[in-house]
Order: structure tokens, then sequence, then C-alpha cells
């Protein structure tokens, strides 16, 4: 995904053509104490690239600073303060399978606070050697990872406006929430990313069940209006988002956890972490099914979701089984994050960007219904990757949006919803 | 307590100034659709980014006169409003909200990205647009005036002047409209959609007029902000504005005249000396720099928003001058 995305941004940046062709790429920027220029020197086979001279002057030729890149590919150069540089990489010290794609620097303006990415093109040979991969396929093949990705973290959101008729603007938080726990745990913890995540989801399901417990669950028995806790939820979101970025930072970090190299499928490439992704996000959502047909508590939840006072009066003990879906969608949200924070890195807002695709997915779905979500989910995904083929790359965000809305216009209650709940 | 006094004054100036003034409108906005109509428009930013780059693309970009570049803007809000109210209108509240809030950050990132570039200049934004408004102003602009305390230039107190203006004649134009037949309508549907229904009235053409009316408020709150600021960004237009706003609807109390402008202030007023306080606090080593520093200041303003909003629909969701009776907040 994210090499993907780097491709794609070189692609549209320097107008390279080739399919399969490798970028020297970076972050995206944001703001820090100090300016500076940072990127990645990779490509998609020859994975992260070591020990390549980058050299940064000022406009006028004075030398600023000269680093390697690390086993990551990483570098990062402080400059003085805003204002124009020269960023040079030595191009002979690539390898010999990559070669610049275009210049070998090139010049960029640092905003006062900013550290600026700066994005080198590379090439890894793959042109003309058959190993070239179909672009719509990769895309396909990334959308399906990112909407199963959407799916687990939506689900959660789906079943708790099922139960309880809450449009949770809080669920983007359980997100950053599980992503920064797991991180906290696994980078300054030193504790691998495995069991990081496990410890993650169970931050999760705890947050889950206290915002039950502590407070909507305290809100209905008042008998609070859905509208009033709509924007109670905004309230959290808030409160939780920005105490996120003050515990947090506004920085954006990868987890301590090896890149790996992009393995070729003959169609598409993959890394080991996305193969890993898809297979987690399909494993655990099949047991959310699984759970959700043949146990007990899944079968109250679908009734609860389906007609609550009928499920009360059937004795189903209401309360609990709400309990559980905001221990779910807790754990699942925090899954879902840590995944997102693999891929794309962990930031302070980044669940709040993906609740609006969440929103988009679970409304394609039908709000309220389980399996709708992960329809919706995958749908959104693939669609927002997909199309990045007739649109740039900063803008397909703006795609799945807008899809939401059409989708608004033609069939409100979603694919797998009922017209009756629209009202 | 020389401190606090100034800590006071600057708390003060900015319960006056652009900045009040900006979420006044766009909370003025919220409530002709929020308050009266119970309508949930998540994505009043979006229109007043569109009122603000409307001023700026115009001006900068297309070399319009001012107020060519000010009925781009108002005209760019109506049409976000029928475009949104098209298809969500007839669907319950929180389907407005979802779509609305996409809208709103849909447009933030449209406007940031490098594709539109050539018309918004990016992230960086655009400037040196309100040349033309601020030579309007009857008194030298490059001057310093202090007033209780603080320093406002001419140029500062000619926009807040002209902005609160328009925060009156606002106030004027709900109070008149909610005493006529067509504001009864509205307050209506609020109460009971389908009684109004029945009697008639077209429920649907009623919304889209509410929606439209706070759009254009929003936008002309985005154009005073554009030119207090004197420049247009697109990540200054972030969706928790919208937010703030709602705070200050709600914090002064729906669906009355005077609860917006008056929450905007107090709004503005609280997180200002918040602002101040804290920063003072941290300076003189009160609160150590480990806990809090004085680069989180300007994230604690959301926080005690968030709060804030919490606390308030929980306990007096009519905030100062409502009526609970007609702040029923409930879903349709």
């Amino acid at each position: 995904m994210l090499l993907l995305r780097l491709f794609l941004v070189a692609l549209f940046t320097a107008g390279i053509a080739a399919l399969g062709a490798g970028t020297a790429s970076a972050q995206p920027e944001e703001t820090g104490p100090t300016e500076q220029v940072l990127g990645t020197l990779q490509t998609s086979r020859s994975g992260p690239i070591e020990g390549v001279q980058v050299t940064v002057t000022t406009a006028d030729g004075d030398e600023v600073d000269e680093v390697e890149t690390d086993e990551e590919g990483r570098w990062a150069v402080e400059v003085p303060g805003p204002g124009q540089y020269v960023v040079t990489i030595d191009a002979d010290d690539l390898p010999d399978t990559v070669e610049l794609a275009g210049e070998d620097n090139r010049t960029v303006t640092v905003d006062e606070g900013r550290r600026q990415a700066v994005i080198i093109g590379l090439e890894d040979g793959s042109r003309g050697s058959g190993g070239g991969t179909v672009r719509a396929v990769q895309l396909l093949v990334d959308g399906i990872r990112f909407g199963l990705l959407i799916a687990m973290a939506a689900v959660g959101l789906s079943l708790i406006f099922g139960t309880t008729g809450l449009t949770n603007f809080a669920h983007g938080e359980l997100v950053t929430i599980g992503a920064i726990a797991a991180w906290y745990v696994n980078v300054q913890g030193g504790v691998s990313l495995i069991p990081a995540t496990i410890i993650a989801m169970v931050v999760g399901a705890a947050v889950g069940a206290i915002s039950e417990l502590g407070l909507w669950r305290p809100l209905r028995r008042r008998g609070t209006g859905l509208v009033a806790a709509l924007v109670i939820s905004i309230g959290l979101s808030l409160l939780l988002r920005y105490l996120i970025q003050i515990v947090y930072g506004g920085r954006s970090s990868p987890y301590d956890f090896p890149t790996g190299r992009a393995v070729d499928y003959g169609l598409f490439t993959l890394t080991n972490r996305s193969l890993a992704s898809i297979i987690i996000s399909i494993v655990v959502l099949v047991l959310v099914a699984v759970m959700l047909q043949r146990t007990k508590i899944g079968k109250a939840m679908r009734a609860v979701s389906d007609n609550r006072d009928l499920a009360a009066s059937s004795g189903i003990d209401v309360n609990r089984v709400i309990l559980v879906v905001w221990m779910m969608g807790g754990a699942l949200a925090a899954l879902g994050g840590v995944l997102l924070g693999l891929s794309d890195q962990v930031q302070w807002d980044m669940g709040f960007r993906l609740l609006l695709l969440m929103f988009a997915g679970v409304t394609l779905g039908g709000l309220g219904t389980a399996y709708g979500a992960l329809v919706g989910s995958l749908i959104v995904g693939v669609f927002v990757q997909m199309s990045t083929l007739v649109i740039p790359n900063d803008v397909k965000y703006v795609g799945g949006l807008l899809l939401l809305i059409v989708i608004l216009v033609i069939r409100p209650q979603g694919i797998l919803g009922s017209r009756a709940r629209i009202g | 307590m020389g401190d606090l006094l100034n800590a006071l004054a600057v708390a003060g100036k900015s319960a006056l100034g652009f900045q009040a003034i900006f979420f006044a409108l766009l909370a003025v906005g919220i409530n002709v659709q929020f308050g009266y109509a119970g309508l949930l428009n998540f994505g009043q930013i979006a229109f007043a980014l569109l009122g603000g780059f409307g001023i700026a693309i115009s001006v900068s970009q297309w070399g319009l006169p001012f107020w060519v570049g000010v009925l781009v803007g108002l005209l760019a809000a109506v049409v976000l409003a029928l475009l949104l109210g098209l298809p969500t209108l007839r669907l319950r509240a929180d389907y407005l909200a979802i779509a609305t809030i996409a809208t709103a950050e849909g447009l933030r990132l449209l406007f940031r990205s490098v594709s539109a570039t050539p018309v918004t200049n990016g992230t960086r934004g655009l400037s040196a647009f309100n040349g033309d408004f601020i030579g309007l102003a009857p008194w030298a602009t490059n001057e310093r005036y202090r007033i209780l305390g603080t320093t406002w230039s001419g140029g500062e107190l000619w926009v807040a002047l002209v902005g609160w203006v328009i925060v009156v004649l606002s106030g004027l134009l709900i109070w008149a409209l909610m005493r006529s037949p067509w504001g009864r309508v509205l307050k209506s549907i609020r109460e009971d959609e389908d009684a109004v229904r029945s009697l008639g009235k077209n429920v649907y053409v009623y919304k889209m007029q509410a929606l439209v009316l706070g759009g254009i408020l929003g936008a002309l709150g985005g154009m005073v902000y554009a030119v207090g600021t004197g420049s247009a960004v697109p990540d200054q237009y972030q969706n928790a504005n919208t937010f703030l706003a709602y705070a200050a609807l709600i914090l002064g109390g729906a669906a009355r005249v005077l609860g917006p402008v008056v929450g905007a202030m107090i709004l503005l007023f609280i997180l200002q000396f918040a602002d101040t306080g804290l920063r003072l606090l941290i300076d003189n080593g009160i609160i150590p720099e480990g806990l809090l520093s004085s680069t989180d200041v300007a994230q604690i303003r959301f926080v005690l928003v968030g709060v804030g909003l919490m606390l308030l629909l929980i306990f007096r969701p009519q905030g100062i001058f409502g009526d609970r009776r007609e702040v029923m907040l409930d879903a349709r």
C-alpha cells in the first residue's frame, strides 16, 4: 500500500509512465517544531535502499548537510529555516538494479515549521523485463486490502448504530487509540508488533466498554435524544482527538516492524505486511460472521439490532448485548487502526479521516446491518484505490466521499438495508 | 495581577474581533438550520471555505473586483446547499449530518490538493485580496489604536466594525423571519414534520430554504475570516471549526436570535482566556513543561470545546437563553 502510494505519487509528480517502476519518496509533510527536509529511497522491487548519500544545499549552493539513508531507506536533514533548498542524491550509491528516473536533484520550498517531503523518481528496471504489474489489478488488490481494513473498523460502528441508534462520530478515535496504544507498546515499550496488537485490541475493547458504561448507558437511561447523543459523540471525538494530539504529538511515525520487499505475484506485487493485513482481516471478519450466525450472543446482537423491544421481551438482556457490541467494536477498530498504521504510519487524526470512509461504507451497505458494513466498506476501499486510475492520488478520498453522496441519491437505504430504516 | 488583567484584555479583544464574528455568523447559520428547522448540517465550514475562497480566487487569481468576489462566494454557497440538500433532505437527520461532514472534508482536501494548486495555490493558499475592502475604511488603516488595554490595527477595527454590522443585520433578519409565517412553519417542521406535511406544506422546500439561508450566512462568516486574516488557506477551514460553532450555538441557546451571537463571544472569550492563561502558567513554571508545553496549548481549545459540548448537552441542552421545550433534540 505504502509502496504503491509512493509509486503513484511519483507517477504523478515525476511523470514516470513505466509500470512497476519504483520511486524514491517520502512521508506526507507534517508540522514539527523545526524545518526539515526528509524522504525515503525505495522501489517496489529492491525494497528500501540503504547507504545512498543525500546532499542538501541552499538555493545559493551552500551545503547544509550530507547524510546517508538508513536501512529503511529513510533520510532527514534539519535545515536552518524556511526557504528554498536543493536535494541531491548520489546516483553512484544506488544498487545496480536501480536507476534514476529523471534528474538526481530536486528543488523544494520549505515553509516555516514544516517538514517537507522530497520525492526523487527512481526506476528499478522492471520496465520491459516482463515482470511488470497491471496497474488496475494492483489497485484492485490494494483496494481489497484497504476495504477489508475499513470493514473491520466499521462493523462495530454499524452494530452500535443498529443496537442503540447512535451515530457514533467518536468511532474514528477508537481506531486511533488502537493504533497509538500499539505504537507505544511496540516502539516505546520494545514489544514486538503482534503482542502489541493484541494489547491494543484489549485497550480498544476496554475503551469501548468504558464509554458504554460511563457515558452511553447513563445517557440512555436519562432518555437523551438521538441528535443530542450524536452531538455528544462529536464532543467526545473532539476531546479524544486533541488529547491524543497533545499526548502523541502531530508527527507521523511507523511501527518498529521490518518493511520487506514486494513479492511479485505476476499480475500484481504485494509486500508481506500487506498480505498479512489481508489475511488477518479476512480471518477476523469470517470469525465475526460465524459469531453473528452461530453463537448465542451473535444471534442476540442481530435480534437487538433488528428490533430492540421485541428482543427485550424475548428475554434478551439488551444492555449486556450492547456492552458486548461496544467491546467488540472497540477491539475491531483497534485492530483496524494497527493495520492502517502499518500501511500509512501512525498519526493523531488517522481515525477521523478513516471515519468518513467508514460512514461511506456503512451507508453504502445499509446503516445498522453488520454484513452491509462489510460489503459497503469493501466497495468503498476498492473504489477509492481504483479511482486513482483517473484522478490524482491526493484527492482519492474525495472520490470516496463523492461516492457516499451518490449513494444517498440513488439508494439511501444501502445495498442490504431496508427502506423502513431511513425514515 | 497585571498578567491577569492583560489576559482578560486579550480575551476581550478576541471576543470582539473578527474570529468571534466568524463563529457568530457560522453559528447564526447553524441556528437557522439546526435550531429552527432541526437540520443537522455538520459541514458549515465548507460554506465558509467557499465564501473565503470565493473572494480570494476571484480577486487574486481572476483579477475581478472585490464585490464580484463576494457575489461569487455567496453563489457558490447557494449551489453547495442545493447540491447537498437535494439528495439528503428527504432522509433522516443523520444522513444529512454524514453527507455534510463528508463534503466539508472532501472540499478541504480538494482545495489543498496538488491538482487544485493553479486555482487555490494548494496548501499555501491565497493572499492579498482584501486591499480594496480595507481601503474603504474611513480612518488610517496602518495606524494602531489602543482600546480597552489592547492594540488594534486600523484594518482590524474596520473588519470588526463591518463584521458586527453584518451580524446585527443577520440577527434582525432572523428575528423578522422567525416572527413570520415562514418561520412558524420552519419551527413546526422541527417539532413534527408529518403534521406540517398533513397541513399541505411542502416540507422539502422549507428545509431547502433553511439550508440555503444558513449556508449563505456561513459563507459570509468565511468572508469575514478571510478578509480579517488577509489570507485564505484550505487548512484554516478544518472540520473542527464547525463544532466550535455548534458549541457557540448550544452555549448561547439554540432557537434564539441572540443565542449564537452571545455564545460565540463567550466561547471565544473563554478559549482565548484559557489560551493566554495556560501560556502564562507554563512560562512562569507553575505548570511543568513536561506536563503541558506551550505548543500543546493550541490543542487545548478543542479539548475544552469537546468537554463543553458534552457537558452542555447532558446537563443544559438549552444553553444560556434557550427554552428546554424548544430543544428536544431528537432524531427524525
